[in-house]
């Protein structure tokens, strides 16, 4: 995986002169202190974050938190007061904090396209034609232009309403308008600020899922931001947390929720759904913890079902009340249709809670965790009491 | 008290040594000015005439067909036509409607550069409103005086006098439109990459379309409210036989030009707004 933007030590200042604020900054003066003796707003405080070809990075914190100020920083619609901040551009890396004005052109009309929060769509253009607008403004003839952006609104679903005003398509069409429009660009990277929050929970969801499929189609690189944790968890890869200005945590959703690094992070993922979250290593019961006979590993003692397994770590066979029981190895296209009651099903440890619940739910059975290495684990119906009623955070936060 | 009134300001004295020095100086570029505006007036008037009277009527009542779609306007137009016409003010008519054009278009020619540089450079706007507000408060027939002296009489002071009259609207209208752009657009533009140029082009002067539409139809009337003063230094139109009326206590006269330049008043009101009041409905 190569890097598409690298942020480091990165400072945005808003303001005219911004040297006061910078070197009080240095001397490790707050943000507050930093308002109350210059009058400049520090927006983003030393922020270094690196984002991967392909990933979704989500930027999270309460309003005010700076999410905005750096998102825009990477476009270059907000000033870079200090420090790096680099775009991949084909075989090399361009510094937004230094480029001229046609590179920065170049920039936003190649590398990096942007969806808005209240969609800024230009009223007085057809859909098809604001889909085509960054286009135009690369000079693209009409005609062209308008085809390309005809395949976009295909991708959208919303090629029949293309000769419409955008006020006469609802919110969650508009932002679609929003969506096709950036991807007409056919920019590697996509920033999105909180392009979904304008929009009623049900639409969101929608465009959540169709962001998701539309993602692993063409493979772009997004930086996302929320103030939703949900909505961070379902669709971020990585998730950067943001306060006052700083960022104060970066890493997986899983990561961050089991274990939040403060009291500000900890409030944040308080009333996650650890459904949406965790993943089936975070929850299972090791092997070493399973109770042995001889070669039996036990999996229930009530219904006497056992499994046994090699040297290697591979699995024999498993019984249950004197029965050997069916296996199954579960795939990502594996359907839950193909499960009985009865079938034992061997899953990555990366299975999410969701799915192995469901799994539970359909076998009447605990869900074997196993590595290329061989067996590690096992979910069993404790492991999942136990997230559900929240335990994985108490004990993370302990 | 006294020393007060004895030591008057010679601040008109100023004024007339200024225009003083701009005709013996610049006699040149305000004659070729006046000659060329001079020039482009009579011959728009001579093409006009030369088309049989029915070319253009049917031509505006199509142009209110085409914006407006409403077969009473169609029927307004033709008839309030006629009876310009009938009434024999038909030349004057046309000399005004030139006039008017002529005005609208430097007005907004000119006008509209400056409201965008205004609503771009805020001292720009700074200086510019006392000035504006200056030129609308300040009695037309104050400033007819010294166009009149820089261009001689005819129709190019008449012009002039109209043109400082009326571009305050496109200019203010143009500024308003201008600053009013929703930011998220703006930033819309820059983010796909937009030249600052394409930037004024396909996103500040579209989203500012209604105003400016808004600032050319006030352009329009005001310049039609200066006629009769127009027609006092010496510009043709339907103002002449207003001022020959006022001289020689015409009621008949009077009241048939006057009714002209109210039909006409109405027509061009009509046909403008059309296109506006659809958008913001
Ligand atoms: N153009 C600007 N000029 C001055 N201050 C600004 C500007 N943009 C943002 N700020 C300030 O920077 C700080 C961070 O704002 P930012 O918009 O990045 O927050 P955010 O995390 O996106 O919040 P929200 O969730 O409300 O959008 C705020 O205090 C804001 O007032
Ligand atoms: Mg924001």
């Amino acid at each position: 995986m190569s890097v598409a933007v690298s942020i480091k030590n990165l400072d945005v200042v808003f303001g005219k002169n911004v040297q006061p604020a910078l070197s009080l900054l240095e001397q490790g003066k707050t943000r507050q202190e930093i308002i109350e003796a210059t009058g400049q707003v520090v927006g983003v405080q030393n922020a270094s974050i690196e984002v991967q070809r392909g990933e979704i990075c989500v930027l999270m914190g309460l309003s005010g938190s700076g999410k905005s100020s750096l998102l825009r920083a990477v476009n270059g619609l907000n000033p870079i007061s200090r420090g790096e901040l680099l775009v991949q551009d084909g075989d090399q890396m361009v510094n937004m904090a230094s480029c001229d004005a046609n590179t920065l052109r170049h920039m936003r009309s190649k590398r990096v396209s942007m969806v808005f929060q209240k969609f800024a769509l230009m009223p007085w253009l057809s859909v098809l034609d604001n889909v085509a607008f960054g286009l135009e403004m690369q000079g693209i003839g009409k005609d062209e232009r308008r085809r390309q952006a005809m395949e976009k609104l295909e991708m959208v679903g919303l090629d029949e309403w293309s000769n419409k005003l955008p006020h006469e398509l609802s919110g969650g069409m508009q932002q679609r308008v929003g969506l096709a429009r950036a991807f007409a660009m056919d920019s590697d990277i996509l920033l999105m600020d909180e392009p979904f929050s304008a929009l009623d929970p049900l639409i969101r969801n929608q465009l959540q899922d169709e962001l998701l499929e539309l993602q692993r189609k063409l493979n772009k690189t997004i930086i996302f931001v929320s103030h939703d944790l949900d909505e961070a968890l379902k669709i971020g890869t990585h998730i950067a947390i943001m306060e006052s200005a700083r960022i104060i945590q970066h890493g997986r959703p899983e990561d961050i929720v089991l274990n939040p690094c403060n009291e500000y992070v900890r409030n944040f993922v308080a009333h996650t759904n650890p459904l949406n979250v965790l993943k089936g290593r975070s929850l299972m019961t090791g092997l070493d913890q399973l109770e042995r006979l001889d070669e039996m590993l036990v999996l229930n003692r009530e219904e006497n079902s056992w499994f046994n397994m090699n040297a290697d770590g591979q699995l024999l066979s498993a019984h249950r009340q004197k029965q050997a029981l069916q296996l199954h190895k579960w795939e990502n296209s594996s359907s839950l249709n193909d499960l009985n009651e009865g079938t034992l099903v061997i899953a990555s440890p990366d299975i999410s809670m969701r799915q192995a619940l469901e799994i539970r739910y359909q076998t009447g059975l605990p869900v074997l965790l196993q590595e290329a290495s061989g067996l590690v684990g096992v979910l069993r119906d404790r492991d999942f009491y136990h997230a559900l009623l929240g335990k994985h955070f108490d004990t993370a936060s302990a | 008290m006294n020393w007060l009134t004895d030591h008057k300001i010679p601040l008109g004295s100023w004024m007339e040594l200024f225009v003083d020095w701009l005709t013996g100086n610049a006699a040149g570029f305000f004659d070729t000015i006046a000659i060329s505006l001079e020039w482009l007036i009579l011959n728009m008037v001579a093409i006009f005439q030369w088309f049989p009277v029915y070319v253009p009527i049917v031509m505006t009542a199509a142009l209110a067909w085409l914006l407006h779609r409403s077969i009473g306007l169609v029927i307004f137009v033709v008839a309030a036509l006629l009876l310009i016409l009938n009434l024999g003010y038909w030349q004057e008519m046309l000399e005004t409607f030139v006039l008017v054009l002529a005005a609208t278009t430097l007005s907004v020619l000119l006008g509209l550069p400056i409201g965008v540089l205004a609503a771009h450079k805020p001292w720009v706007y700074t200086i510019l409103r006392p000035i504006l507000d200056l030129m609308q408060t300040i009695p037309t027939f104050v400033y007819l005086i010294p166009t009149l002296v820089l261009f001689g009489l005819g129709v190019v002071p008449g012009l002039i006098s109209t043109i400082i009259f009326a571009i305050a609207a496109p200019i203010r209208l143009t500024y308003l439109g201008i600053s009013k752009v929703p930011e998220e657009l703006i930033e819309a533009g820059r983010a796909f990459g937009a030249t600052p140029l394409k930037l004024l082009v396909k996103v500040e002067l579209p989203a500012a379309m209604p105003n400016i539409m808004a600032g050319v139809t006030q352009c329009i009337m005001l310049s039609l409210s200066m006629v009769v003063i127009a027609a006092l230094v010496g510009a043709d139109g339907l103002g002449k036989p207003v001022v020959r009326a006022l001289n020689t206590v015409n009621i008949s006269q009077g009241f048939e030009a006057g009714l002209a330049i109210v039909l006409v008043a109405i027509i061009l009101d009509r046909i403008c707004k059309a296109p506006n009041a659809k958008e913001e409905a």
